[in-house]
């Protein structure tokens, strides 16, 4: 019966262009409008590593005091050169990695490829372990290499394309800045979007082209490609000394902790380092401490703007009004065909019946509804590029789950919306329909 | 075939209760033509309704093909009307969408019949009311009184015990009419029991019987039975039987 159900529906569709090109895009407008939000939203607020995401914390120490307070008192994002060393050297959780943002200019050994500067990234070994990073080639340095301050690099797949054609690079040089790093791994493909480890610099940036010691890159003077607050310290010390010495705040700075008695001890152990700093005279302020974990960071750091989120319920207010029309639309179309259910249901048709042809009818206007909703929806993202930034739209794309979501969302809501105008079509008075008609 | 034992259909509102049926008994053996006549607003409409199981009495017993259909369920009660009766209204009732095979189909459908079973039933039907040359026809491309005789080719196709015809020719006009009438004689010379709603005296008077139908109650069971054709005999048989 069901096929007989989808081709009576077909049929009634075609009987009533203009009603149902009206239903189809109330539907249609409805779910364009809520999946192109949707889609965006959860772009913005995927969790990229929801493995490990409740075990790595960002640790935030007030080196800034109260005259200076942040965020409604909160602590600075960043961490200063200081705090970020005493916390390496303190080594009080399992894994921990200091960072910051950097740049080259690179000098390619093939002659025919011309000097271009590439983004890099200044760490510890451990940051590979703790963001789960994968390897094409080779691997991360180790801890001796962060000791030792050795010139070794991680490269990522695209630079390897670009310099070696894609082949195993693992031992070869590469020239940064006049000097020679040595390419100890290589990365495979790995886009975690929000840039989870740095939504501080730039939320939805793409991951550096190369990773060096943290330690190798201070020696080096690398120059600091992100953000530095030094809005409380109005006057560091001039040169690259100066610049570590200052409370400015410019390094990044992640722990993974296990379990909650590691976080539990990595709190008492922050507490205990900020009320020593006090105590010792660096600042005459006790300074307030913080642990947050990486969704908690995320949300903290609003890498989902909360016009996002009013957007979406907006929309899905939208697709509820276009739901309430298409309730209109249904019921009207449902009872201007009384005469033909009472037929039915002289000839044969038991309410179910009746209801099952109803309901497949609206399934069907749902599906339209939603393929025409599909489409809008992809405009609809399309059009996004013309408001949002280009790392956010490069994110936002159809997939096919997105596309199963869409359609099935369509075909619900469909149903949702039918439901009381099929009901009122199993009540149709089938004697009373037989003499009116 | 069908019997009905005090039978009553009253509607109810807040302030008052209308009788549409009272007391109502009446005998409808196999194979009889039996015309229903009586005044507007008689009840002749809602009698029919009864029996084909559109609506349920108020009170009262009524046996079809010896089962008590009184108080039964939509589904049962959907289920006897698609295999056991046959409906010919006076507006046709096609639904204007379908072809004639398609309006054929109906009822064949709800009883989830094979599809070849199905496309021999119609094929039959149609060929019996002699419109097997307009299957692909839709109901808006044919005369009134091919209409009907769709109808009652959807009626047919499902093999019912019983047909109910309310004012088939009411629409027609003389000629049409004839023919439609001259249709319903010749299934009823093939065995079939026809009970058959008129306000026309000329057509009731082509019917085996009448019974008249005032004020919801059957009055008027005088009339002899006249006989149709090659059932005629057997016919005669059971009334004096």
């Amino acid at each position: 019966m069901f096929r007989y159900y989808v081709w009576l529906a077909l049929r009634s569709l075609r009987r009533n262009p203009v009603l149902t090109a009206l239903m189809i895009l109330a539907i249609g407008l409805g779910i364009g409008a809520s999946m192109t939000m949707l889609t965006i939203f959860r772009a913005m607020s995927g969790d990229p590593i929801p493995q490990k995401s409740a075990q790595l914390f960002v640790p935030q120490i007030d080196n800034a005091g109260p005259d200076h307070a942040q965020k409604n008192g909160e602590p600075p994002d960043m961490l200063s050169y200081t705090d970020a060393q005493a916390l390496m050297q303190a080594h009080a959780a399992p894994r921990q990695a200091a960072m910051y943002p950097t740049g080259f200019v690179l000098m390619p050994a093939d002659p025919r490829l011309r000097p271009f500067k590439v983004e890099g990234r200044a760490t510890y070994a451990d940051f590979f372990a703790m963001f789960d990073v994968p390897f094409k080639y080779g691997g991360p340095w180790g801890a001796d290499e962060d000791q030792s301050r050795s010139d070794v690099i991680v490269i990522d797949s695209k630079l390897d394309d670009k310099l070696f054609g894609g082949a195993n690079s693992i031992g070869k040089t590469v020239n940064l800045d006049h000097h020679d790093y040595r390419i100890v791994g290589v990365l495979d493909r790995w886009t975690p979007q929000p840039r989870v480890y740095d939504v501080v610099n730039d939320k939805f940036g793409e991951v550096e082209g190369v990773f060096l010691p943290f330690t190798r890159a201070i020696d080096q003077q690398q120059p600091l490609w992100g953000n530095n607050e030094c809005s409380f310290d109005k006057d560091p010390d001039p040169g690259w000394e100066g610049h570590l010495r200052s409370e400015c705040t410019w390094t990044q700075f992640w722990v993974e902790l296990p379990d909650a008695g590691a976080v539990e001890r990595y709190k008492t152990f922050l507490g205990n380092y900020a009320a020593e700093q006090h105590r010792s005279g660096r600042f005459h302020w006790m300074p307030a401490t913080r642990l947050r974990n990486a969704r908690q960071w995320l949300e903290y750091q609003h890498v989902v703007a909360d016009e996002s989120r009013i957007l979406v319920v907006v929309s899905f207010s939208f697709l509820f009004v276009c739901l309430v029309n298409a309730v209109g639309l249904m019921l009207a179309k449902f009872m201007s065909r009384a005469a033909e259910t009472g037929v039915r249901r002289a000839l044969g048709a038991n309410r179910r019946a009746v209801f099952a042809q109803c309901l497949v009818e609206t399934g069907v206007i749902g599906f339209a509804g939603g393929l025409l909703g599909l489409a809008l929806t992809a405009a609809g993202l399309a059009g996004t590029r013309a408001v949002l930034s280009e790392t956010v739209t490069r994110l936002t794309h159809l997939d096919p789950a997105d596309m199963i979501i869409a359609v099935a969302l369509a075909v619900a809501a469909a149903l949702l919306a039918g439901l009381y105008p099929t009901w009122r079509a199993t009540q149709v008075q089938p004697a009373w329909q037989l003499k009116a008609n | 075939m069908l019997k009905m034992s005090h039978l009553a259909k009253v509607y109810r509102t807040e302030v008052v209760e209308t009788y549409a049926l009272r007391d109502l008994s009446l005998n409808v053996r196999e194979g009889e033509f039996v015309a229903v006549t009586g005044p507007s607003g008689s009840g002749k409409t809602t009698f029919l309704n009864v029996t084909g199981l559109l609506e349920t009495p108020s009170s009262g017993q009524y046996l079809l093909d010896g089962e008590d259909v009184s108080q039964l369920g939509d589904d049962a009660r959907s289920r006897i009307r698609n295999e056991k009766i046959g409906f010919i209204f006076q507006a046709f009732n096609l639904i204007p969408d379908l072809n004639v095979f398609d309006n054929v189909d109906v009822p064949l459908r709800y009883r989830r019949m094979a599809g070849a079973e199905r496309k021999k039933r119609i094929g039959e039907a149609l060929e019996r009311v002699g419109l097997s040359a307009r299957m692909r026809h839709y109901p808006a491309e044919l005369s009134g009184g091919q209409q009907q005789r769709v109808a009652i080719a959807r009626a047919l196709a499902g093999s019912p015990r019983l047909l109910l015809a309310d004012e088939p020719t009411g629409n027609l006009d003389t000629q049409m009419a004839r023919g439609v009438m001259e249709l319903l004689e010749s299934i009823h010379r093939d065995g079939a029991t026809i009970v058959m709603v008129t306000h026309d005296p000329e057509l009731a008077v082509r019917a085996q019987r009448n019974v008249h139908i005032i004020d919801g109650q059957v009055v008027d069971l005088t009339e002899e039975p006249r006989f149709h054709g090659v059932n005629a005999a057997a016919a005669r048989t059971q009334a004096t039987g």
